[in-house]
Formats: C-alpha cells, structure tokens, sequence
C-alpha cells in the first residue's frame, strides 16, 4: 500500500530539508535551520509595491498594526520554496478588518518557511500576540511530562468537564492555507496510518468526511465531535475551506476520550477530554496519546513541525508554542455575576469563552475557562496553571456561597 | 492570485491522481467536462499572469451544486484563460451555449435602431425594464485575480472614462470605501448599491479579496445609466427605467456603451473582444453579448399555467424572481429576460425580449377574461 509520494526540496540553496519516502523506506530528515531557508524566486509584480500595499486604515488586527509600507516593499516579491507569498499570507487580515474590541491575529502561515521567509512581519506579530516573547533570542520549553502536574482533580460540583486540546503540523507539507490536495491527502494518510498503530484505551477508528454514514454523522453530532466546513470569514479567507470536504476526517478512540481532526485548520487537532473535573488523568491520556502518534509518524519517517524557537508550528501564529488550549466547563453562578471577574481571570492568566467555544456566549453561569497563553511556557506549566487557576476561581464561589469576601490574586511576576 | 494555487510548478511533484479533485457529488459544466487526461494535459500550464487550471476549477471543486440547477464551475483569470485551457473551456462553453463550435463566429450588433418596437410594452403590466452587460478592460486581469494595484489602475481608469461623459450620461462615481452614510441609504432606495458578494460560487473564486479596495458605483444624474465597478466583472453596465419602454432603454444602453468604448480605446485599453467568444467576461456564461435584458412584469395568471415554463423555453427567455437570480417571485411579477448571450447579437437577444414579453402579456390579457391561450403558444424561437 506504500504510496510512490515522494519530495525531493532543492537543496541547491541549502533549504534543508530532503526529505524521501517510499515503499518503507526511513527518511533522512533534516531539521529545518533558520538560516538556511532562502525565499524562492520571482513573484509576478506588474506594479510597484506601493500600489499593490492593501488599505488597512480601518482595520484592527496584528498584521495591521505591523505591516508597514516598508516591510511590504521589502517582502512583497518573496516567496517561500514551496511559492507562498506575502499577499496570500495576509489575505485573510486584509479581507477582515476586525472589531474594535477583538484583535485578531491577521495573517496566517502557508508551510512551515513562512515563518522565517516573512519573520520581518511575523517576529513583532508575535511578540505583540505572546507577551513580549522575542523569537530571535528566546527559546520555548516542550515538557509534555504529565506526571508533573499536580493537584490536578477538580470539586466536581462546579467543573463540569475537562479538556486539552493542541495542533500537530507534518513536516514536509504545506498547511491548510497553502496545501494542494495531494498534501492535504497525504497528511490524511500519514495520520490516519499513524493513528491504527493506537492500542489498549487508544485504540479507536477513522470517519472520512467523504465517507461517512448518515449514522456515523448523527452519532458523532450526537457525541459533540463532528467538526463542519468553515464558516468564518477568517478561515474561508485564507483559502483553508478549499476542496472540502476530500481529506478531511475525525478519529476518536472508542472511549471517546481522545479526538483527532483532520485538516480542518491544522493538519491535526487533537483533543483529550473526559465529562468531570479529573484534569490530570486527561492531560496523562493527552501526552501519552500524543507521544504515541509522534512514535508512530517517526517509525514511517516523518516528524511533527518543530523548532527550539517556535515551538509547534501551526497554521495561526496565536497557536504557535504549545497550541495548547487546557480548560473545563465550570458553574461559577456567584463568581461570574462578581464585577472582579475578569480581573481575576486576567491576573489568573486565563481567558473565558461561552460554552460554544470561541465567540460563543456563556449559558446560565457555566463557563469555558482556558489558559490565555500558547507561547513561551511549557505545555506542563500551562496546564498547572489551569488546574491552579480553577482551583482557585472554585475558592473564590465556595467564599462567596458563605458570604465572605474573596480576593483578585496579583498578577504573575514579570506581567 | 488566489489562494494555494500559484505555487503551480511545485504542485508538478506530485501524480495527476493524487491532485485531480475528487468531483463524484458534483453537478457543474466543469464537473461534467474535467477528466483525468485533460487534468493531466492541461495542469502544467499558466496563462502570461500565472493563473493556472486549478485556478480556473476551484469555485467549481468548492462549490458542487444543485441536482437541478447546473452552475458553470470555473471561472477565467484574463483573456488568455479562454485560450490556454481552451481543452476545458470549450466543451464547457458548448455545454453552456447551446452547442457553441470552438470555429464558431458571433456577431456583435449594438445599433439600437435595429430593434422593431419595444416602445409599446404595456405598463400596466411591464413594471419595469433593464439591459445590463459586462465589459473587461484589456491589459488587465480579471477579478479572481487581479492584484490590488492592477484594480485600483481599473477603478481609475474607468473614472477617468466615466467622469468625462456629459449630455444625458452626466454623472458620478461613489467609491464604496468612502460613500458617506447618506449617499449609500440614496444607492441602497435606487437599487443601485451591490453589496459584498456573499455567494460561495464567487468568494470560492477569489472575486471578494480586498473588498472593498477599488470597487464602486459611478451613475448618471437622470439614475437611468449605471456602471459598476470591479465587482463580478471589471466593469457592469446597467440601462433601466420604470416603465415598458425598452426601446429606450436599449438606445440609452448602445449609446452610452459606445461612449464608454471610445474613451477606453482613447487611453489605449479597449474592451477584450474576439469574433470567436464576443466579449470576454470573467465567467463563461456571460461571453459573447454578456446581455441580459429584462423586465419585471405581472403575470400572476400566466405564471400559474401548465404551460409557462415552455413558454418560456420556445421564446428563449428565462423567469427569475424580483431580486434577481435565485430569488423567488413576489406577487405574481417576474423578471423576464433573455437565455442566451453567445451565438446571437445584442439586437437579436432584445428583440426576442420585447416580442416574447409583448406576446406573454397579450396571453395574461386573454387569461383575465377566461379565455383560452393554446392557440397562441408560440412555435420555437
């Protein structure tokens, strides 16, 4: 069943990665080094970059706020090996000029070279989006070591459900903005592979878009697990909605206790999450499953999108870093109605979304409470801060059922 | 320079069948007319501009339709589109118009005295009537593609054109980024304001990037002459008025379209135009007259009966509801306009326009009083 898919980059300008894959062959793969990435050649320019720069003056995004003229004019005729350019980089930012009261990143990543052929835009994209991370001399710690977390069990009276989620890029492949469909099936087939190899609580099966049963569909509505065509503006304007449905899909594990989508935004998400407070056991199953799957893809020859400076790489700079999103759904009926409620939150360094999601609104008084950070932190610190965030918001509505006071924590050192 | 596409040779690395789009659920010209040979013949080539095939089937790939309803699925990026994927195009064109030969010649006829009648449609029925066409500027690519600078030079080019008209066809142009408040309430009353398109058949094609940088709406004083700009194609002319009289409307439609024309040719860019395909518009089904001409006309008995629908197709006209295509009707009024556009002249296409709609309005007429319409079906056109 080996596929004759192969790729052979030019290393001619020492681009650095070569990466073969045929019938069971072991790939040499190369990691990519910054420095040795050289933008590709001509980009059709009929007209000066000074007519072709995009009118933002009525937008509220990163990319706004950093593309000046002059990096415009400087990257405009640059491309990355694989032919993205500026101008479908930021299409996305251009089209959606944002809310005043909601900033949103912009600009999205085509391949993994993105990131460095366009760094003169990205670098202050994000450090604006990451607290002031500074790529260019800092480093970003990977600790997926689950055993570290502690306290990690919830008062199941308030925390509803718990949940982890992430991004995994495959390296050699372009991302959902830029991917053509032999990649994206490619991608498809690499994770699927990978994902049979899962065994014990792991083991699980793969719905296609394309494929499944209107039964398969019901029951996966039904579980909160089926992921739909994007909607949004900020994704269809970057060209990720492209083809759909071919190559799309969703693995779950037959507890349904491990999800994993298949190109929607990222090549992957994956997801633990379980109904109650447990966090710990959720994150363990979140690591071990994610080790497994990178055990797996290495086995064929491939690797997850990585570097000391970035962390993982994934298709929205916001994810950049661990793409980790940790939370729970928590009933916090006092404490949410408490005009201290964000400001706990933000001193908390956690952020709040409705029980939809991500622009959605709070039902009653039950709450999706995540970390606000991706970048610059480990995955295990991010999670301890969750369990110690909600651990702590959990006090403050158990003071406030007893009527006493409750206080706005300081905020972390250094923030 | 639509999204994921550009990268054309790259995409080379890989096999025709692990790139050729998976069209098993699809029901478009392009769906129908795409094999895997022609995917492979045609998928290394880009046309001067680097627009490639992938470019050209996207909308149709996204976007696979409706059982009834069949959608062209595929767009052109320039002029040369039409010549270099002519091995996708041309079938696809022959589908669409009824049988268009690639040797075929068609005819262009903008002497609005050629038309017989059209001043005397009843306008107790005829509420209105409208000619509207596009026209592409050449030297330029087309909206999927087009670049930011390229369509801003359209947008002030055509300014330049339109704001040196004067007599009946003095006017002026409301660029959608910088229409105050009052002035788009007037556009939206008029019927004149387009909005940003939201139909998946044209964001699928990269047609609203940038929105709306370099779009606008220039009309005259009398608003009876209207010019859009940089929406689905470089330039929609539109004539209308209330009332039956299409005369009129197509001699105000011929004359200010000639104008324009002139002005064009002036600063060296005159419409794209071949004796093979017309006029050369952004999709294949609008090539060759790029016309449609129209009324919304009352046909509350007419409408109901077995028959309408092949009414319709001996005469060669088509209904669409009030609010244009895809819409319902409201009340019994319909918009009536031509089918065709490639293969038969402007003249030719109005005319069947005013004696269609002149004869459908006698059979309402006849239908009122309880009478019988048999006799008047008309044979086919």
């Amino acid at each position: 069943m080996a596929s004759n898919f192969y790729r052979i980059l030019s290393s001619k300008r020492n681009v650095g990665i070569l990466s073969l894959v045929g019938a069971g062959s072991i790939t040499g793969a190369v990691l990519l080094r910054r420095e040795h990435v050289t933008a590709s050649a001509h980009v059709r320019r009929t007209y000066p970059a000074s007519a072709e720069y995009p009118d933002l003056r009525q937008h509220n995004n990163c990319m706004a706020s950093h593309l000046t003229p002059a990096i415009y004019a400087k990257l405009c005729d640059k491309s990355t090996p694989n032919g993205y350019t500026l101008d479908q980089a930021i299409q996305t930012g251009v089209d959606n000029p944002g809310h005043p009261f909601i900033k949103t990143v912009g600009m999205v990543a085509g391949d993994e070279e993105t990131y460095e052929v366009f760094a003169d835009l990205l670098d202050p994209i994000i450090r604006e989006r990451h607290n002031g991370y500074d790529c260019r001399t800092m480093t970003h710690p990977t600790d997926l070591d689950s055993s570290k977390l502690h306290s990690g069990r919830f008062d199941e009276r308030y925390v509803l459900s718990s949940r982890v989620r992430t991004g995994r890029s495959i390296r050699g492949l372009s991302l959902p903005p830029a991917c053509t469909r032999a990649e994206r099936r490619e991608v498809e087939r690499v994770t699927v592979d990978a994902l049979a190899g899962l065994s014990g609580d792991l083991a699980g099966k793969y719905y296609s878009l394309t494929q499944m049963t209107d039964a398969e569909q019901q029951q996966l509505i039904d579980d909160h697990f089926l992921f739909d065509k994007p909607v949004s503006p900020l994704l269809t304007c970057a060209g990720m909605a492209r083809d759909w449905p071919d190559a799309r899909g969703i693995w779950h594990n037959n507890e349904k206790t491990f999800l994993v989508w298949i190109n929607e935004e990222d090549h992957t998400r994956v997801i633990s999450m379980e109904k109650g407070g447990n966090m710990k056991r959720v994150f363990d199953r979140f690591c071990r499953g994610l080790k497994e799957v990178e055990r797996m893809i290495q086995e064929k020859g491939w690797e997850f999108m990585w570097n000391e400076k970035l962390g993982y790489i994934l298709t929205c700079p916001s994810n950049l870093g661990t793409g980790l999103r940790a939370g729970v759904h928590v009933n916090l009926p006092r404490l949410s109605k408490d005009p201290r409620f964000s400001k706990i939150l933000d001193n908390l360094r956690l952020q709040k979304r409705g029980t939809g999601g991500v622009d959605t609104a709070a039902v009653g008084s039950t709450f999706d409470i995540s970390n606000l950070d991706r970048l610059g932190q480990s995955e295990v610190q991010l999670v301890q801060t969750v369990v110690d965030g909600v651990n702590y918001l959990i006090e403050c509505e158990k003071k406030l059922e007893k009527g006493q006071d409750i206080k706005v924590p300081a905020p972390p050192k250094g923030n | 320079m639509p999204f994921g596409n550009t990268h054309n040779n790259f995409k080379l690395n890989f096999k025709v069948e692990d790139e050729f789009p998976d069209l098993s659920k699809h029901n478009n010209h392009m769906a129908k007319v795409l094999t895997k040979e022609i995917y492979g013949k045609l998928r290394d080539k880009q046309t001067p501009s680097g627009y490639t095939l992938d470019d050209v089937i996207q909308t149709g790939v996204d976007n696979p339709g409706h059982p009834f309803i069949m959608t062209v699925g595929c767009v052109a990026g320039d002029e040369e589109s039409y010549e270099v994927f002519k091995d996708l195009l041309d079938p696809i064109i022959s589908d669409r118009h009824g049988g268009y030969k690639p040797t075929d010649k068609h005819a262009t006829d903008l002497n609005f005295e050629n038309l017989k009648g059209g001043d005397d449609l009843d306008p107790n029925y005829v509420l209105s009537s409208r000619v509207r066409t596009g026209r592409s500027i050449k030297g330029y690519t087309l909206p999927p593609h087009n670049s930011r600078g390229e369509r801003r030079a359209i947008e002030k080019l055509s300014v330049e054109a339109l704001t040196s008209l004067d007599g009946e066809f003095k006017g002026r142009y409301y660029p959608l980024k910088s229409m105050t408040d009052a002035e788009q309430d007037q556009l939206i009353n008029d019927h004149f304001l387009f909005d940003k398109p939201v139909s998946p058949l044209l964001t699928c094609a990269g047609m609203a990037r940038d929105w709306p940088d370099g779009r606008g709406i220039w009309h005259n004083d009398a608003k009876s002459f209207l010019v859009w700009v940089n929406e689905e194609d470089h330039l929609r002319v539109i004539a209308m008025e209330q009332g039956g009289n299409m005369r009129e409307v197509f001699r105000r439609f011929c004359v200010g379209l000639k104008r324009i024309e002139e002005i064009f040719k002036k600063h060296n860019h005159g419409f794209m135009w071949n004796e093979h395909l017309g006029y050369v518009l952004t999709c294949p089904s609008n090539l060759g007259t790029g016309l449609r001409g129209g009324v919304h006309v009352k046909l509350p008995k007419l409408s109901t009966h077995a028959k309408f629908d092949e009414i319709l197709g001996r005469l060669r006209l088509q209904k669409r509801g009030t609010g244009g295509v895809d819409t319902a009707s409201v009340g019994g009024v319909f918009d009536i306009s031509n089918a065709d556009r490639l293969g038969s002249s402007e003249v030719a296409q109005v005319q069947l326009v005013v004696d269609g709609v002149k004869l459908m309005v006698e059979m309402e007429k006849k239908l009122e009083k309880g009478e019988a319409v048999d006799s008047m079906i008309p044979a086919q056109k």
